[in-house]
Parts: structure tokens; sequence; C-alpha cells
């Protein structure tokens, strides 16, 4: 077949670019593209409240006033434990969206029950690491280093449970529901938020557990 | 003339992908599941690297930090692009210009902090000198 016998109008479809209309002209863009770019804008604003939680963290990680510094404290075998049930998460809720993308509800179901479930690990392994330090006397009152501590790890953990609620109630929605398009939307967005915990948590187990025993 | 290119006019918005969205693995979930796995291979080397830096002892010292820093930041890199699906791919424009903004907030945050909060350490007056400061 020659170039010639195409047809126009498949020709100015493959060929050239420069006849779809301008980004001006092109109207409102689809539901999902503007509800997933608006929740990709939030989680950025939330990596910004991290952001000065680490900068914090950071100007005070040596006012110990005379109590234990991160050497001290920090079990990196709690930790390594941690990031893999955090980590294996965040793979499960991957495994989800193919599950949701097909539309099969009962590996949907699975895999989000096993997302939660390490998620729920990763909580309760931190809410171990905190009241053994508490136990300890070392609570976040005790020095400007603990508190600036607490407060980025615990606002992290914060968001881990207000995920889990969250993915409880997509379970429950997706059972009573189905595969709705508003349900896979508000599914878009507990992804993004669920694998954006676990970009979070990377910096927390690397500038804070890491380099605080290292140093 | 008119009336038929009009009609196959694309739709301008066919290209644009939502942050998260998966690629194109309509009909072939064993592709997407090969992408999520490669991505968890990925992170899972990354995380043993920093920890080994940490615990073993094939390091430099003093140069622990830095290391570590850099496999974080590698790490985050492999979940954008395995879990979050954020490419440089045409479609994905409109959210890495959202990421690019977000870093630079984040940096000039964490890096202007401890900046200002060095310069002021720097220029207070050590507690002993204080001390002697009484009044003629």
């Amino acid at each position: 077949m020659s170039p010639s016998s195409v047809p126009a109008a498949v020709n100015a479809y493959h060929l050239a670019p420069a006849r779809q209309l301008p980004a001006s002209d092109a109207g409102p863009a689809p539901k999902r593209i503007v509800i997933g770019y608006g929740f990709w804008i939030f989680l950025l604003s939330d990596v910004i409240l991290f952001a000065s939680l680490f900068a914090a963290y950071a100007v005070l990680s040596n006012a110990t006033a005379g109590g234990p510094a991160g050497h001290d404290i920090f079990e990196l075998r709690n930790v390594a434990i941690e990031t893999a049930c955090l980590l294996t998460s965040s793979f499960m809720c991957g495994m989800a969206s193919l599950a949701v993308g097909v539309r099969n509800q009962k590996w949907t179901q699975i895999t989000l029950w096993l997302t939660g479930v390490l998620g729920l690990c990763f909580l309760l392994l931190e809410f171990h690491e905190f009241s053994g330090l508490v136990a300890r006397g070392y609570g976040p009152s005790h020095s400007a280093f603990l508190s600036s501590f607490y407060t980025l790890v615990g606002c992290h953990g914060m968001h881990v449970t207000a995920g889990l609620l969250w993915l409880g109630t997509m379970m429950a929605q997706f059972m009573a529901k189905g595969f709705r398009p508003d349900i896979r939307y508000r599914y878009l967005c507990f992804s993004l938020f669920w694998h954006a915990l676990d970009i979070i948590w990377v910096a927390i187990f690397s500038l804070v557990y890491l380099v605080g025993v290292s140093t | 003339m008119s009336a038929e290119t009009v009609a196959v006019e694309p739709d301008p918005h066919v290209k644009d992908r939502a942050p998260g969205d998966e690629p194109e693995t309509v009909g072939s979930i064993s592709k997407g599941v090969r992408s999520y796995l490669l991505g968890l291979g990925l992170a899972v080397l990354l995380t043993a690297a920093s920890f080994w830096t940490v615990l073993g002892h094939g390091i430099y010292r003093p140069g622990v930090p830095v290391a570590v820093l850099v496999l974080a930041i590698a790490q985050m890199g492999i979940h954008l692009i395995f879990f979050l699906h954020i490419t440089t791919a045409p479609d994905n424009t409109n959210n890495v210009l959202a990421l690019a903004f977000g870093t630079l907030i984040v940096s000039l945050v964490v890096f202007g902090t401890l900046w200002i909060m060095a310069t002021m350490n720097h220029n207070m007056m050590p507690p002993s000198h204080l001390l002697q400061m009484h009044p003629p």
C-alpha cells in the first residue's frame, strides 16, 4: 500500500500531531485526571509539611540536654522489620491496584487485606518502640531531640493510622458498591497516599535512624 | 472534506495520565506484576545497601551519612517510578512539574533551615563569655 492510498483522515490522525487541538481549546480534562492531579498536589504539600519536621529534627538532633542521643536508643533490627512491613505493604497496594484494574473482587479484597495487615504490623512495632522508650523515661519532654523525634516519626505514624482507616473504608466500599468509577477514583487517591507514606518512611529510616546510629 | 477530518479529531486528553495510573496494563496483568516486582526488588536492594553502609564497615566512617542520603534519594526515585508511575513521558508533564516544584520547596525549607540555624549558632556568643559580661 503506497502512502498516497492512506485515507486523508487516518493520515491526519497518525502522522500530523500538529492537527491536535491546542491545550487552550481542549476543554476540561477527564475527571480521573483532575482528581489524580489534585490529590498529587495535596501529597506534595503533605511532603512539604514533613520537610519542615525533618528540618526541625535536623536542627535539634544534637540538643539532647544531657539525655540519650540517637545511637543510644535506636534499635536497627526493629527499624529493619518496620521497613520490610511498610515496603511489602506498599507492594501489596500495587497488587490491589492491578486487581482493581481488572475488576477482580476476590483479589482486590485479599491484596487490600494484606496491605492493611502489614501496615498494622508496622504501626504496632512503632508503638512498641515508643512505649519502650517512654517506659525508660525517654518521653517527648525529655529533650528537644526527643521532642522533634516523636513529632516527626509520630506524624508519619498518624498518617499510617489514617491510611488504615481509609483502607478499611475502601474495602467496604468495593464490597458494597462494586467497581463504580467514583469508588475507583477514591482508590486511586488511596494508593497514591499509601505509596507516598512509604517514600516518607524511606527518608525517616535513612536520615533519622541510620544516620542517627552512625553519628 | 472538513466533516470527515473533524470527525476523527483525536481526543486531546487521550494521552493524559493521572499520577498512579497503571501504564497500559489492560489485559496483561503479568506485565504489571513484573513491573511492581522489579520495583520491590530494587527497593529491597537499596534498603539493604543503606543498612549495610551503617552496620558493615566497608565505608569510610565520616562518609556514611552522605552514602545513606544518596541511597535514600535513589530509593525514593525507584518508588516514584515503579509504584507511583511518575515518568518523564509527555503525558506526565503536569505531574513532573508539580513534583519538581515540591522538591524545590522541600530543599529550600530543609537546607534554608540548616543554613540559617548553623549561622546563628556560629554567631552566638559562647556561654562562658556570657558569664563574664557583668555590668561595670
